[in-house]
């Protein structure tokens, strides 16, 4: 079955014609190239493709694509402020070393976007365990824990 | 050394605003036009005949452009003795065996043909433990070796043995001895970025080849051989390598999945793209070698080491890769870490039908250092000696030459065992805890730190080219994979140069613009090209010095003389401008030329891209582009007693951890971690912190969590959640990093290698902290809960 979904991404309305067993993760990266959100796993396991509906941050990789007809998605580019300027939260990951290979990153913020969106001040434990879903071999997790904590301040 | 205005600084890395915006392009990302998707057909047997392979259903299916085997294709052999095949011919000897492959338009359309393809065996009896491949009516997996002369065992005919001195003399005068057998697992690297690349060809025939790896000058010359193989001899391959999610280890070699798609573009023309899923990179992708080794350590009445004995049985899988060598690391804590004269190590791999190992972050040097350092506190306890005073009676000194001939210049091995024991409050801990669970322990590391020479070759390029803005291209051989190497290179350039880092970008990662490097490996990339880049610099400014002797006072003259016409108040100084300078006068820093003389004259200052743009646009101008390349002082192993001073500088380093066991549970909490490292000099805190912090992480994982689990050579545990590897919420305790600046003579600006340490030490830190606790010895990874009841239940009944 195809279906035109119809749905904000980034901000702006945008529809396509997607077939009943897309996954989001595959729209926003094939039709709508981009390359923010990445398939570390395609399961839903490692939380590398994590992005926003409705600001509350899901794996797209199996997200079924319909189920965001009259949604609002945003992905890490969707962060970016006028003039490719970093979001808060961006800019901490980038001060703090909250970035090695980067396979994770934009995974990794968006669960902190969807954090700081309820919890303008959270503790490092209630940071853990908002990123709980996304997994980093390079980092182990201390320098984005601060980055998130930083980021909380500056916001 | 003058003081250094950015090496030591904590510059965020360069190419972090990209990452964090989903703007690095990894291989994932790529697209080229008119591009087809791989798929791999592996085997369904361990070890089996392969009686027929029927494509037809394949062939015909809608969107397929190529359905390849190895019947319709050219023989091309791969692994470190070439025993592997890109496409398997006659039998299967390992569960992940390609047997076929298909190009097709889309991906789900390659799955489909992949099904569609059916392939009859006949079933062999398989060799499922090295034990069992070691005996004498056990089925072959490779009946010819790789020159086709019939083999009568199952014994990988890479033997790596070392001797020093006498060990059995030296058991007779040993006052205490301890003995013990350790076993690690099979783990997975678990790289965020599966492994992929996408194969090309021009119309002349060369190779285009995007891929995954940290070796993209030996790949290079992999790729040529197999065009030879395909017929097309002489043709050449250019290697460009994305951004990398994560390697450790797992591109040190090539591997099948890049000579199918090789195969597949040459075959269908266009150009063809194969990313291994989660699946895939945890079943078709070369996990760390599990090891068995039976270890006897013994000293003195007052606790100095005698001699080590160590006999290891390694798992290899079916076939070689690098990862067959990594005795040859093992050797160096085996033979060299802490100071013992008399000692003996030898190896027996086999091929098994389970998979084939590779490389993994610290090659080898994990798994020797689990036995050494567990069983060196088995060996304080029974000589009645605290294990860090046990550690400091036989550490490692300056200026010493091990019995392996490797020569010690800076150790900062005292200063790490002593500033892991206080952070971790050794005295007041250490045998406290018994009663409430709780321990403490610790454990060393010892490894290269100025390179190692593997190949004859331990070099690598780097090429310095200015512009007309005064930006600087520092181009390398070497590879980024998110250690940190460019933001290393980055400062470590700057510092040299005399420029500021915003100046100046890192190229990397394509054969055909880069200079040559032998590969990112070893913890050599920083060591290797900041001393590159270092030679380079020095003769940019030689070059910018020369120019500046013809242009500087013109400039300065010029200069002045438009501030003037600005500000007709302003008096022009009176200067010697008609004097000709020589180039020995000038200095350069922050992008600016002066006088070494009048450094501080602000009249007699002229930016380094004022001197480039005169030199370019001029008749008969010239340009500043300068180029390094540096090859350590180090030697390559003699293969017959296995001595030679491998590194140019080695790097020590002691962890220290806490534990609490629940009893009931068998769980194992960890309550704080120290990690204290003697890197020579730190380059970026923020790139050193991150190496360390990830490591001790990993290491924590092999520790208490990692296996790679196979029931007769089949994984079981593909995935995230049967594969656990720590989360965020498992980092619940604080990790003190204690950089140790030892400043060696080798290193650039004294900096040591420092990209495996941070996991080598951390299981046995664990096991002899969980020892301390409750008094039980775990000798095989990871401890899990069960093994710590069992042992328990064990000591339980006495």
């Amino acid at each position: 079955m195809r279906k035109v979904i119809s749905f904000t991404l980034n901000g702006y309305n945008v529809s396509a014609e997607v077939e009943s067993h897309k996954m989001l993760l595959e729209v926003l990266r094939e039709h709508f190239e981009l390359t923010g959100p990445k398939e570390g796993c395609g399961q839903g396991e490692c939380g590398a493709c994590t992005v926003l509906v409705d600001g509350y941050n899901v794996d797209s990789c199996i997200y079924p694509a319909f189920e965001v007809d009259g949604k609002s998605v945003v992905t890490v580019e969707g962060l970016l402020r006028e003039g490719n300027k970093l979001h808060p939260i961006q800019q901490s990951f980038v001060e703090n070393g909250g970035v090695q290979c980067g396979f994770c990153t934009p995974g990794m913020i968006m669960s902190a976007a969807a954090l700081l969106n309820e919890n303008k001040d959270p503790s490092e434990e209630e940071i853990k365990r908002a990123i709980s879903g996304n997994l980093c071999r390079c980092t182990g997790y201390v320098q984005i824990v601060e980055s998130i904590k930083k980021a909380a301040e500056m916001i | 050394m003058n003081q250094l205005r950015f090496v030591g600084s904590n510059l965020p890395r360069p190419d972090a605003p990209d990452k964090a915006a989903g703007r690095a392009l990894y291989i994932h990302d790529l697209k080229r036009p008119s591009m087809l998707y791989g798929k791999i057909k592996y085997s369904e047997y361990a070890h089996a005949k392969i009686k027929h392979i029927d494509t037809s259903k394949a062939d015909k299916l809608p969107g397929v452009r190529a359905v390849i085997t190895g019947y319709n294709t050219p023989e091309i052999r791969i692994g470190f003795i070439r025993d592997n095949f890109a496409l398997k011919r006659g039998k299967v000897r390992q569960f992940r065996d390609e047997v076929a492959a298909v190009a097709a338009t889309d991906p789900e359309i390659a799955e489909e043909a992949i099904d569609l393809i059916k392939v009859e065996y006949e079933e062999l009896p398989g060799v499922f433990t090295p034990e069992d491949a070691l005996k004498e009516d056990a089925p072959l997996i490779h009946e010819e070796d790789p020159r086709g002369r019939p083999r009568k065992d199952n014994i990988v005919p890479v033997p790596w043995k070392f001797v020093s001195g006498d060990v059995e003399e030296a058991k007779k005068k040993a006052a205490y001895i301890a003995q013990g057998h350790f076993e690690t697992p099979l783990i997975q690297q678990s790289c965020m970025g599966t492994a992929g690349c996408i194969a090309e060809f021009d119309l002349q025939n060369n190779l285009t080849i995007y891929t995954k790896t940290q070796i993209p000058f030996l790949a290079q010359n992999d790729f040529n051989r197999a065009l030879a193989a395909m017929g097309l001899k002489g043709k050449n391959t250019r290697v460009i390598v994305p951004t990398l999610g994560g390697s450790f280890g797992t591109g040190l070699d090539t591997h099948a999945y890049e000579y199918i798609a090789i195969l597949l573009a040459y075959k269908t023309g266009r150009p063809v793209k194969i990313v291994l899923t989660r699946e895939e990179e945890f079943t078709a992708l070369s996990p760390r070698q599990p090891t068995k080794t039976d270890i006897i350590q013994g000293c003195d009445k007052d606790g100095k080491l005698l001699f080590r004995e160590i006999r290891m049985l390694l798992d290899n899988g079916a076939y070689t890769s690098w990862g067959a060598t990594t005795p040859s690391v093992m050797m160096l804590p085996i033979s060299s870490m802490y100071r013992v004269p008399n000692v003996y190590y030898e190896t027996t791999i086999v091929y098994t039908n389970n998979t084939f190992c590779q490389a993994m972050r610290g090659y080898g040097n994990p798994q020797a250092t689990w036995a050494i350092e567990s069983n060196l506190d088995d060996l304080a306890e029974e000589a009645g000696i605290d294990p860090f005073e046990f550690r400091m009676i036989n550490r490692n000194v300056p200026n010493d030459i091990t019995p392996m001939g490797l020569h010690i210049s800076t150790c900062g091995h005292k200063e790490c065992l002593e500033a892991a024991a206080e952070k971790l409050s050794w005295k007041e801990k250490r045998g406290k805890g018994r009663k409430v669970a709780r321990g403490v322990g610790m454990a060393s590391l010892f490894h290269v730190g100025g390179s190692g020479r593997v190949y004859r070759s331990d070099g690598t390029g780097v090429i310095m080219k200015l512009d007309d803005f005064g930006n600087v291209s520092v181009i390398m051989g070497g590879v980024e994979m998110g250690q940190g190497l460019n933001t290393a290179l980055t400062l470590a350039s700057a510092e040299a140069l005399g420029v500021t880092p915003d100046k100046v970008t890192v190229v990397w990662g394509d054969t055909a613009t880069c200079p040559w490097d032998v590969g990112t490996h070893a913890s050599r990339g920083a060591f290797t090209a900041c001393n590159a880049a270092i030679m380079a610099a020095e003769k940019a400014r030689k070059k910018v010095f020369e120019l500046a002797a013809e242009h500087f006072m013109p400039r300065v003259k010029k200069q002045l003389e438009k501030r003037k016409k600005k500000d007709p108040d302003f008096e022009i100084p009176d200067l010697d401008y008609e004097r000709v300078r020589d180039p020995s006068e000038f200095d350069m820093k922050e992008n600016i030329i002066f006088l070494k003389e009048e450094p501080d004259n602000p009249f007699l200052k002229v930016a380094l891209e004022e001197i480039l743009r005169a030199a370019h646009f001029k008749q008969e101008g010239t340009m500043i582009v300068t180029e390094a390349f540096y090859d350590p002082c180090n030697e390559m192993i003699d293969p017959r007693t296995c001595k030679g001073n491998l590194s140019a500088t080695y790097i020590f380093g002691t962890q220290g951890v806490e534990v609490e066991v629940d009893l009931e549970t068998g769980r194992v909490k960890v309550l704080h971690v120290v990690a204290a490292h003697d890197v020579g000099r730190v380059l970026s805190q923020q790139a050193i912190k991150g190496q360390i912090y990830g490591g001790v992480i990993q290491g924590l994982g092999y520790a208490l969590c990692e296996e790679y689990k196979t029931d007769k050579g089949r994984n079981l545990n593909p995935n995230f959640l049967d594969y656990k590897i720590f989360s965020a919420p498992d980092v619940d305790f604080p990790i003190d990093i204690e950089c140790i600046e030892t400043i060696d003579q080798e290193g650039p600006f004294g900096a040591k290698g420092v990209g495996e340490p941070g996991l080598v030490p951390t299981a046995p830190a664990v096991a002899n902290a969980i020892f301390d606790a409750i008094g039980v010895r775990i000798r095989s990874l990871p401890i899990t809960p069960e093994k710590i009841l069992a042992a328990l239940k064990e000591k339980a009944k006495g």
